[in-house]
C-alpha cells in the first residue's frame, strides 16, 4: 500500500476503474438529469390540490371499507381469480410443444424457428396491450383476459422450458436411446423427468404473475377486479379502493408463499 | 448377470408404485375439475356471438392497421422521452428510496429483527404485489394526470423490485470481510461503508439496470391510464379508432423495448 508512504488517504477502489469512462458516465448522468428534470412539466398547483385527497387516500388504508361494494368486490375477485387458473392451465398445455419445439437439441431447425418466432412475438408486447386487442377481438369480458394471460403465459413457460431443454443430461438420453426407445418412449423417460420439477415450479409462480397481472388488464375492459378498482378511483370510493388493494396484496402473499413451500418440496 | 426370466404373470417394470399412480391419478382429475369449473364460472356472462366472429374481427383490425401512418412518428417524439424520462427518473426515485429499505430488511443489517425487519418486508411484499399501472392509477386521481404520477408509480414498483433482490444479496454477503472489518473497531456506518458496500455493489448496479429495462416497458403503456408518455397518445389514438397511428406506435413502443433491452444487456455484461 503505496497511499501510506506519499501521504494519501487510502479511498476504496473505484467500481468503474477506467477514469476517463467513470468520468463521462458521471457527466452524461448529470447532463441527461439536468435535461430531464427541466423538460419535466409538473402543475405543482394541481399535486398540492391533490395531496388532501392524498391524505384521504392513505387514512382510507386504516379504514378499509369493504362492505358497501361488497358484490362488485366479490364478483371482481372471482373473475380474476378463475381467469388467472384457466389462462394458466392453457397456456402452460400451449407452452408444452412450443418450448419443446424451441429446444435446439430436440427440434429440427424450421420447427425451431417458428416456436422461437412465437416465443418472441408474445414476449415482446406488454400485457395490456395485448389486452386491448383481444377485448376488441372477443368483446368486453374476463375471456378476452384469460385469453391475454395465457398468450403472455406460452412466451414466458416456453422460453424458460426450452432452456432447461437445452440444459439437460445427455447422457441419460444417451442410455435412453441405446435401450432402444422410440421418440415419445425418450422424451417420457429420458427428458421429462429432467425437466419436469422444474417446470411445475414455474408454473406455479406463473400462477402468482398471472393473478397480479389479471387485476391490471380490467382497466382495458378485459375483465376481473381491475374494473372494479378503476372504478372505484373515479368515483374517488377510497375506501373500497384501499378495500381491494388489501385483498390483491392479501392473496399474493397466500400465493407467495405457498408456491415457495411447492417449490421446495420439488427440488 | 444372470437373465431372469418373467414369471407367467407378465408384469414387468413398472416406475411408481399402484397408490402413487392412483394419487397422480386423482391429482389430474382434480386439477381438471377445477379448471372445467373456473371455465364455467368465468364464462357465465360470455356473449358467444361475439367470440364467434373473432378471426373475422382481427381480419378487420389488420386490414385497418396496414397501412401504418407514419406521419404521427412527429408527433411521437416528445412523449418518447417523457417515456424514458418516466422509466429513468423513477427508477432514480425507486433506488434512492428501495436501498434503505433492503438495509432494514436484511437480517444482516437490520437495527432490530423483531420491529423494523418485518416492517420493511411488508413494505417490499406490498409494492412488489401492485403494478405500477394501478400505482399510477391512484396516483393519477390524486395529483392529476401527467408525468410526475408516472414518475412516482414506477418509484413505487421499483422499490419492491430492488428491496427484494437488494436484501437477499445483503443477507449472502461473505460473513468473515464483515467480521475483518469488525474487529478493526469500525462503527455501524462504517461497517456498512466498507463491509457491505464494497460486496454488493456489482449486484446493485445489475439489479439496477435490469429495473431500469421493466420500467422503460411499463412506462410505455402508463399513459394509458393518464401517466404521460407515448401511452397516452396510444390512448387516444385506439380512443379515436385511428388504428394506422396505432400501428406506428406499437412499432415506436417495440423498438423502444428493444433497445433497452440491449443496453440492459451490454451495461450488465460489463458489470458482471
Amino acid at each position: 500500500m503505496s497511499a501510506g508512504v506519499t501521504g494519501q488517504r487510502w479511498r476504496p477502489p473505484p467500481l468503474i476503474v477506467n477514469p476517463w469512462l467513470r468520468w463521462a458516465i458521471y457527466g452524461g448522468g448529470g447532463l441527461y438529469l439536468a435535461l430531464a428534470l427541466g423538460t419535466l412539466q409538473v402543475n405543482w398547483g394541481r399535486v398540492a390540490e391533490g395531496l388532501v385527497r392524498g391524505w384521504a387516500f392513505v387514512a382510507a388504508f386504516g379504514n378499509p371499507d369493504f362492505s358497501s361494494r361488497w358484490g362488485e368486490i366479490s364478483e371482481g375477485m372471482i373473475e380474476s381469480l378463475t381467469m388467472t387458473v384457466v389462462a394458466t392451465v392453457v397456456g402452460v398445455a400451449i407452452s408444452l410443444p412450443v418450448g419443446l419445439g424451441a429446444a435446439r437439441n430436440l427440434a429440427p431447425l424450421p420447427v425451431y424457428l417458428v416456436c422461437r418466432g412465437i416465443i418472441a412475438v408474445s414476449r415482446s408486447f406488454p400485457e395490456i396491450i395485448v389486452a386491448i386487442l383481444f377485448v376488441k377481438m372477443f368483446g368486453f369480458g374476463p375471456l378476452a383476459g384469460m385469453v391475454t394471460l395465457a398468450f403472455a403465459t406460452i412466451g414466458f413457460m416456453a422460453k424458460l422450458l426450452a432452456e432447461d431443454l437445452e440444459d439437460i443430461d445427455e447422457a441419460q438420453v444417451e442410455a435412453v436411446r441405446a435401450a432402444g426407445a422410440s421418440w415419445p418412449q425418450l422424451m417420457v423417460y429420458a427428458v421429462q423427468p429432467q425437466v419436469l420439477p422444474r417446470f411445475i415450479g414455474l408454473s406455479v409462480y406463473r400462477l402468482d404473475i398471472n393473478f397480479r397481472e389479471s387485476a391490471v388488464i380490467g382497466i382495458v375492459g378485459a375483465g376481473g377486479i381491475g374494473a372494479t378498482l378503476n372504478t372505484s378511483f373515479d368515483r374517488y370510493e377510497f375506501g373500497t379502493s384501499a378495500a381491494i388493494l388489501l385483498l390483491i396484496i392479501g392473496i399474493v402473499m397466500m400465493a407467495e408463499y405457498s408456491s415457495g413451500i411447492i417449490r421446495k418440496r420439488l427440488q | 448377470m444372470p437373465v431372469h426370466t418373467l414369471p407367467s404373470r407378465q408384469v414387468g417394470w413398472q416406475r411408481r408404485t399402484m397408490v402413487a399412480r392412483m394419487m397422480r391419478w386423482f391429482g389430474w382429475l382434480l386439477g381438471v375439475l377445477v379448471t372445467v369449473q373456473c371455465w364455467q364460472i368465468m364464462n357465465e356472462d360470455t356473449i358467444w356471438e361475439f367470440v364467434y366472429d373473432a378471426p373475422a374481427q382481427a381480419g378487420d383490425l389488420l386490414g385497418r392497421m396496414w397501412p401504418p401512418r407514419w406521419s404521427v412518428l412527429d408527433k411521437l417524439w416528445v412523449p418518447l422521452w417523457d417515456t424514458l424520462n418516466m422509466a429513468t427518473l423513477g427508477t432514480g426515485l425507486g433506488v434512492v428510496l428501495g436501498v434503505p429499505v433492503a438495509f432494514l430488511a436484511a437480517r444482516t443489517t437490520t437495527p432490530s429483527v423483531s420491529i423494523v425487519r418485518p416492517i420493511a418486508l411488508l413494505v417490499i411484499v406490498a409494492s412488489r404485489s401492485i403494478n405500477s399501472l394501478i400505482w399510477a392509477l391512484l396516483l393519477v386521481t390524486v395529483m392529476g394526470p401527467g408525468v410526475l404520477a408516472g414518475i412516482i408509480a414506477i418509484a413505487l414498483r421499483s422499490i419492491g423490485f430492488i428491496g427484494k433482490l437488494l436484501y437477499e444479496a445483503l443477507e449472502e454477503v461473505d460473513g468473515r470481510q464483515i467480521e475483518a472489518i469488525t474487529a478493526t473497531g469500525a462503527s455501524g456506518p462504517q461497517r456498512i461503508a466498507y463491509g457491505f458496500v464494497p460486496q454488493i455493489m456489482p449486484v446493485f448496479a445489475g439489479i439496477s439496470v435490469y429495473r431500469w429495462d421493466i420500467n422503460i416497458r411499463e412506462s410505455t403503456v402508463l399513459g394509458l391510464v393518464g401517466a404521460g408518455g407515448i401511452g397516452l397518445q396510444l390512448n387516444a389514438s385506439v380512443s379515436r379508432l385511428a388504428w394506422p397511428e396505432v400501428t406506428v406506435m406499437f412499432i415506436a413502443i417495440l423498438c423502444t423495448v428493444a433497445v433497452s433491452e440491449w443496453v440492459s444487456a451490454k451495461v450488465r455484461a460489463a458489470i458482471i
